[in-house]
C-alpha cells in the first residue's frame, strides 16, 4: 500500500458522534441526576454539527478515507444527514419520560453509540469494518431495548439479543467464507475477484451477509425480533429500532450489491427482489389484526423495508435505483418517527382504541397522526409517495415490472390496518385511558410531519442531489 | 388565475380552522358559501377569457420536481372547462344545501373545501403526477366525507370505497411509471406525452399500459364489473357527500379516458376499443336493470349513474372502433361523451340533494314506505320530477342533447351496441315513473319510525336555493347547448385528431 489517506477530518460527523458519546459518558458519571440532560443536549449539538459537516462534505466531490474501507459519497452523505436527522428526532422524543432517570445520561450515550453504528455500516466498503459497524450498532440496541428493565422490556431484549447473536455468528462466518473466496474484503477488489471463485463458496457466504443485513433492516426472514422487541421496548427505543439501523443497513446493502454482488454469478437482483417481495407481503399479513399501536408500527415496519429492498434490487439495472433508495429511506424515517412520536406523545394510550376521539381533543396532534399514517401508505403528497414512486419506477426500469405490482398490491393492503387506526382517531367518542401527553414528543410530531409533508412537495432539489453520479 | 382558482378553497378551508372553536357555526358556514361562490365567479371569468378552439389556454408551468420528470403544469381547455364550470356550481349548491347542517360544521365545510381543491385541481392537471395526487387525495377527503358524516353503516362504507377506489389508483399510477418510463426523455407531462405519443409501434407494452390506465379509471367511473363500491358508498354518505362523488368525482374516470387514455395510447385504444364498447353498453343495461329491481331510492339512483356511466363509456369506445365511419359522427360520439358528463353531474346532484330530503323528512329512503307525498310537499313533487324526467332523457334537457348525440355518433361504428343501449333509456324511464308513482302518488302515507315528524314539510328554501339552479341549468343546456358544445366540440375534434395516429 502506497499512501493511507487517514485524515479524519473525512469521517468528522462519525468522529463527532463518537466523542459527544465518550463525553456524555464521563459528564454523566460526575453530573448530579438533575442536570443529567446536559448530555442529552451535548447529543443534540453533536448530531446537529454532524448533519452541518455531513452537509460540507457532501458538497465536494466523492472520495474514501482510511485506504479505501470508507467511502465518503453521496450513499454515505445522505445516511449521514437521515442518521442523524432521525438520531435528533429520537432525542426529542425521550427528552422527557427520562428526565430526572438514574440512567439518564447511559440512554442518550447508548442512543449515540446505536447510531454511530448505523453511519459507520453505511459508508464502510470493506467486509470488517462492516461487521465492526455491525456490532457496534447491535450491541446498544439491545442494551436499550430492554432499558425500562420490566417484564416486557427484558423479553424484548432478550429475543433481539438471541437473534441479532445467532445472525451475527452466520454474518461473521460469511465475511470469512467470502474472504476465503475473494482473497478481499474490500468491496471493489471482492467484485473483481468474486466473479472467477466459485459460486457455492460465493452463495454461502452472500447468505450469511445478507443474513446479518437483514437482521438489522428486520426484514424477512430475520424479523422475528422485530413486533416483541418493538412492543416490549419502551416508545422512544421502539422508534429508533424501526428506523436507524435500518438506514445503516440497506446503505450498506445497496453499496456491497453494487460493489461485490452485482453482475457477479450470483441471480443477485432476483435474490432481494424475492427477499422484498417475502418483506412486504409478510409484514402486511402480520400487522392486519393487530390492536396494540407499537406492534402495528413493528409490523408495517417490515413491510417497509421490502419497499425499501426494491430499489436494493435494481442496483445495477436501473440509473433510478440510488436516488428511489435514499430518498425512500429519508421519506420512511421521517415519517415513521413522526408517527412513533405521536405514540410518544400519548404515553396511555397502546391499543388503537385508545385513539378514539384524538381528533376532537387534540386536533393537531391527529392531523399529524392521520398524515403520517397516510404517507406511510404512500398517499400523496407526502414524502413516502414520491419515494415509492421513484422506487416502482426504478424496480420497472430495472426489468422487475412483477415487483412494482405486488408492491402496489400490498400497499393497498397495507391501507386496511392504518385505517384501523386512522378510524377510531378521527370518529367520534373518547377514550379514557388518555390523558394529559408529552409536550416536547408533541412539537417533535408535529415537526416530523412537516418535514415529511415538505419534503414531498419540495422533493426537486433533494432528488437531485441524491442521484446518482 | 388556474392556480388562484384551484387553491383558494384550501386556503379557506384552513383560515376556518384559524377561528377561534367558539366561533358561531352561522360564520363557517357564511364563509363556506362565500367562498364556494367566489369559486364559481372565478370559474365564469375563466370561461368569459376562454377562446372557443384555441387549444390549451390559461397554462401554468413550475419547475416541482425535475428529478422526477414531474412539474406543476396546468391548464385549460374544451374538455375540462365545462367540467371546471360543474364542480364549482355543484359545491356551491352542496354549500347551500348545507346551511341547515350541524354536526361539526366546521370540519364538513372545511373538508368540502379541500374536496373541491381536489376535484379542481384533477381537472386542470397537465401532468401526470399532479393529476394522480389530486385523484388521491379526492378519495381521502371523500373517505372522512362518509366515514364521518354518513349513516349507519358510514365505517363499512367508507373503506369500501377507499379500498376499491385506492387500488384502482395504484393501478393507475403503474400505467403512468409506464408511460414515463416509455417517453424519452422521462417525464410526467401530458402534453409532452401526448406529442410524444411514446408507445408508437409497441403493442404489447401499450397494452399493458392502457390495461393499467383504464383499470384505474374504470374503477372511479365506475363501470361492469367495478361498480360494486358505489351503491354502498352512495346510500351511506350524507346527501352533499353523495351529489359530489355522483357529480364530481365519477367524472373523473371518464375525464381521464379522454384527456389520458386516447390521446396517450392512441395504438392500444383503438386496438381494444371495442372491449370499452361492451363494458359500456354492460354497464348501460347492467345499471338499468339493478336500478330497476331497488326498492331504495338512493340506491335506485346509484344505480343509475352506473348506467349513465355506461354511455360515455360506450361513446369513447364507439369513437375509435372503426376508422371507416364518418369523422363528424365519431366527433359527435366524443363531443356527447363530455355533454353526458356535465348533464350527469347536474341531474344526479339534484337528485341526491333530493334524496337527502326524503331521508330528512322520513328517515329512510324506501320507497315503500311513501306514498302520496305530492299532495303534501308539491314543490319537492314537482322537482323530483322534473329531475327525473331530466335524467331519463326526455328531450328538452340536457340528458337528451347528451345521449343524442352519444347514439348519433356511436351508432354508424357500433350499430348493434348501440341498438342494446337505446334499451337503457327504455328502461330507466320505466324505472324513474315507476319510482315517482310510488312515492308521489295514491293516498298519503309516511314513514312510522320512532323520532320522525309527523309532518312532511316541503322544500325550504336553501334546500329549493341548491336544487332549482341545476336543474334551471339542465334546462338551458337542453334548449340551448351551443354555448357549451362550442367549447367542447373542437376540443373533441383535437382528441380524435390524436387519436387517429
Amino acid at each position: 500500500m502506497t499512501e493511507m489517506n487517514e485524515n479524519p477530518l473525512d469521517l468528522l460527523p462519525e468522529v463527532l458522534l463518537a466523542a459527544s458519546a465518550v463525553l456524555g459518558l464521563l459528564l454523566g458519571s460526575w453530573l448530579p441526576r438533575a442536570r443529567q440532560w446536559a448530555v442529552g443536549l451535548l447529543a443534540v449539538v453533536a448530531c446537529v454539527a454532524g448533519i452541518v459537516a455531513a452537509s460540507v462534505a457532501a458538497t465536494e466531490p466523492a472520495t474514501t478515507a482510511f485506504g479505501e474501507a470508507f467511502a465518503v459519497d453521496t450513499v454515505t452523505g445522505a445516511s449521514r444527514i437521515v442518521v442523524l436527522g432521525g438520531t435528533l428526532l429520537v432525542l426529542g422524543v425521550s427528552f422527557r419520560p427520562l428526565r430526572g432517570d438514574p440512567r439518564e445520561s447511559e440512554f442518550y450515550v447508548l442512543v449515540q453509540l446505536a447510531a454511530l453504528g448505523a453511519l459507520m455500516m453505511s459508508g464502510t466498503q470493506d467486509l470488517l469494518l462492516f461487521a465492526a459497524a455491525y456490532l457496534l450498532a447491535s450491541i446498544p440496541a439491545y442494551t436499550l431495548a430492554g432499558f425500562r428493565k420490566d417484564g416486557p422490556g427484558t423479553e424484548a431484549a432478550l429475543k433481539y439479543y438471541v437473534v441479532g447473536a445467532l445472525l451475527g455468528v452466520l454474518l461473521l462466518a460469511g465475511v470469512t467464507v467470502l474472504y476465503a473466496a475473494g482473497r478481499a474484503t474490500l468491496y471493489p477488489m471482492l467484485g473483481d475477484a468474486l466473479r472467477d471463485a466459485p459460486e457455492p463458496l460465493v452463495a454461502v457466504g452472500a447468505i450469511g451477509l445478507l443474513a446479518g443485513v437483514l437482521f438489522k433492516a428486520g426484514g424477512v426472514p430475520a424479523h422475528f425480533w422485530v413486533p416483541d422487541a418493538v412492543q416490549g421496548s419502551s416508545a422512544p427505543v421502539a422508534a429508533l429500532l424501526t428506523t436507524l439501523p435500518k438506514i445503516g443497513a440497506l446503505a450498506a446493502l445497496f453499496r456491497v450489491g453494487d460493489a461485490a454482488f452485482a453482475g457477479g454469478p450470483l441471480p443477485w437482483a432476483a435474490l432481494i427482489a424475492v427477499l422484498a417481495a417475502a418483506s412486504m407481503t409478510l409484514g402486511n399479513l402480520g400487522a392486519f389484526f393487530q390492536q396494540d399501536v407499537k406492534r402495528l408500527l413493528a409490523y408495517s415496519t417490515i413491510s417497509q423495508v421490502g419497499y425499501l429492498l426494491m430499489p436494493v434490487a435494481v442496483v445495477d439495472r436501473s440509473d433510478l435505483a440510488q436516488q428511489a433508495l435514499l430518498y425512500y429511506l429519508a421519506a420512511y424515517t421521517v415519517t415513521n418517527l413522526g408517527a412513533f412520536a405521536v405514540v410518544c406523545a400519548l404515553p396511555r394510550a397502546h391499543t388503537v382504541d385508545d385513539y378514539r376521539g384524538l381528533a376532537k381533543d387534540r386536533p393537531l396532534l391527529a392531523a399529524s397522526l392521520v398524515i403520517c399514517l397516510l404517507g406511510l401508505v404512500g398517499t400523496p403528497p407526502t414524502a413516502v409517495f414520491l419515494g415509492k414512486l421513484q422506487a416502482f419506477a426504478a424496480v420497472f426500469d430495472g426489468g422487475y415490472a412483477w415487483l412494482a405490482v405486488l408492491a402496489a398490491v400490498n400497499t393497498v393492503a397495507s391501507l386496511f390496518y392504518y385505517l384501523r387506526w386512522i378510524v377510531p382517531t378521527v370518529s367520534r367518542g373518547a377514550s379514557p385511558g388518555r390523558t394529559e401527553g408529552d409536550r416536547t414528543a408533541r412539537v417533535v410530531a408535529y415537526a416530523a410531519t412537516a418535514v415529511s409533508l415538505g419534503l414531498g412537495l419540495a422533493g426537486g432539489p433533494v432528488l437531485d442531489a441524491l442521484a446518482a453520479r | 388565475m388556474l392556480t388562484a382558482l384551484v387553491f383558494t378553497p384550501t386556503a379557506v378551508a384552513l383560515l376556518l380552522f384559524a377561528l377561534p372553536r367558539r366561533t358561531a357555526p352561522a360564520v363557517f358556514r357564511a364563509v363556506w358559501v362565500t367562498a364556494s361562490a367566489v369559486e364559481l365567479v372565478l370559474v365564469i371569468a375563466v370561461w368569459a377569457g376562454y377562446e372557443p378552439g384555441g387549444g390549451m389556454q390559461f397554462e401554468e408551468r413550475a419547475r416541482w420536481i425535475p428529478g422526477a420528470g414531474v412539474s406543476y403544469h396546468v391548464g385549460v381547455d374544451g374538455l375540462s372547462l365545462p367540467l371546471l364550470a360543474l364542480t364549482c356550481l355543484l359545491f356551491l349548491t352542496c354549500a347551500v344545501y348545507s346551511l341547515r347542517e350541524n354536526r361539526r360544521i366546521r370540519e364538513f365545510a372545511a373538508l368540502f373545501l379541500f374536496l373541491e381543491t381536489t376535484c379542481l385541481g384533477l381537472f386542470v392537471a397537465l401532468d401526470l403526477i399532479l393529476f394522480f395526487v389530486f385523484f388521491d387525495l379526492s378519495i381521502v377527503a371523500m373517505y372522512f366525507v362518509i366515514a364521518g358524516w354518513g349513516h349507519r353503516q358510514a365505517a363499512r362504507a367508507a373503506l369500501k370505497f377507499f379500498l376499491y377506489t385506492f387500488i384502482g389508483s395504484l393501478a393507475l399510477l403503474l400505467g403512468f411509471i409506464g408511460l414515463y418510463l416509455a417517453a424519452s426523455p422521462h417525464t410526467f407531462d401530458m402534453v409532452e406525452l401526448t406529442e410524444q405519443n411514446p408507445l408508437a409501434g409497441r403493442s404489447a407494452y401499450g397494452a399493458v399500459v392502457l390495461l393499467a390506465v383504464v383499470v384505474g379509471l374504470a374503477v372511479k367511473t365506475p363501470t361492469v364489473p367495478f361498480h360494486t363500491w358505489l351503491p354502498l358508498a352512495h346510500v351511506e354518505a350524507p346527501a352533499a357527500g353523495s351529489a359530489i362523488l355522483a357529480g364530481v368525482l365519477l367524472k373523473m374516470g371518464t375525464y381521464g379516458f379522454v384527456r389520458i387514455a386516447m390521446p396517450m395510447l392512441p395504438e392500444a385504444w383503438r386496438r381494444y376499443a371495442l372491449v370499452l364498447v361492451v363494458i359500456g353498453v354492460l354497464s348501460v343495461l347492467h345499471g338499468a336493470l339493478v336500478a330497476l329491481a331497488q326498492t331504495d331510492f338512493k340506491r335506485m339512483v346509484a344505480y343509475t349513474s352506473v348506467n349513465h356511466m355506461g354511455y360515455v363509456v360506450l361513446a369513447v369506445g364507439a369513437a375509435a372502433a372503426t376508422a371507416d365511419s364518418s369523422e363528424q359522427a365519431r366527433s359527435l360520439a366524443v363531443t356527447g361523451a363530455v355533454t353526458q358528463m356535465v348533464s350527469h353531474g347536474l341531474l344526479t346532484g339534484a337528485l341526491f340533494l333530493l334524496a337527502g330530503v326524503l331521508h330528512e323528512r322520513g328517515r329512510t329512503y324506501d320507497m315503500g314506505a311513501y306514498s302520496g307525498l305530492a299532495a303534501v310537499a308539491p314543490v319537492f313533487a314537482a322537482m323530483t320530477g322534473v329531475a327525473a324526467f331530466a335524467s331519463l332523457g326526455l328531450p328538452g334537457f340536457s340528458g337528451f342533447i347528451a345521449e343524442f348525440q352519444i347514439f348519433t355518433g356511436s351508432l354508424g361504428p357500433q350499430p348493434l351496441a348501440t341498438a342494446l343501449s337505446v334499451l337503457g333509456i327504455v328502461l330507466t324511464a320505466g324505472l324513474f315513473l315507476r319510482a315517482l308513482r310510488q312515492v308521489f302518488t295514491g293516498p298519503l302515507r309516511l314513514p312510522d319510525a320512532p323520532g320522525t315528524p309527523r309532518a312532511f314539510a316541503d322544500l325550504r328554501v336553501h334546500e329549493s336555493l341548491a336544487v332549482v339552479p341545476l336543474l334551471v341549468l339542465a334546462v338551458v343546456l337542453g334548449v340551448a347547448p351551443r354555448f357549451l358544445l362550442d367549447v367542447i366540440e373542437p376540443a373533441s375534434r383535437s382528441v380524435l385528431e390524436l387519436l387517429a395516429r
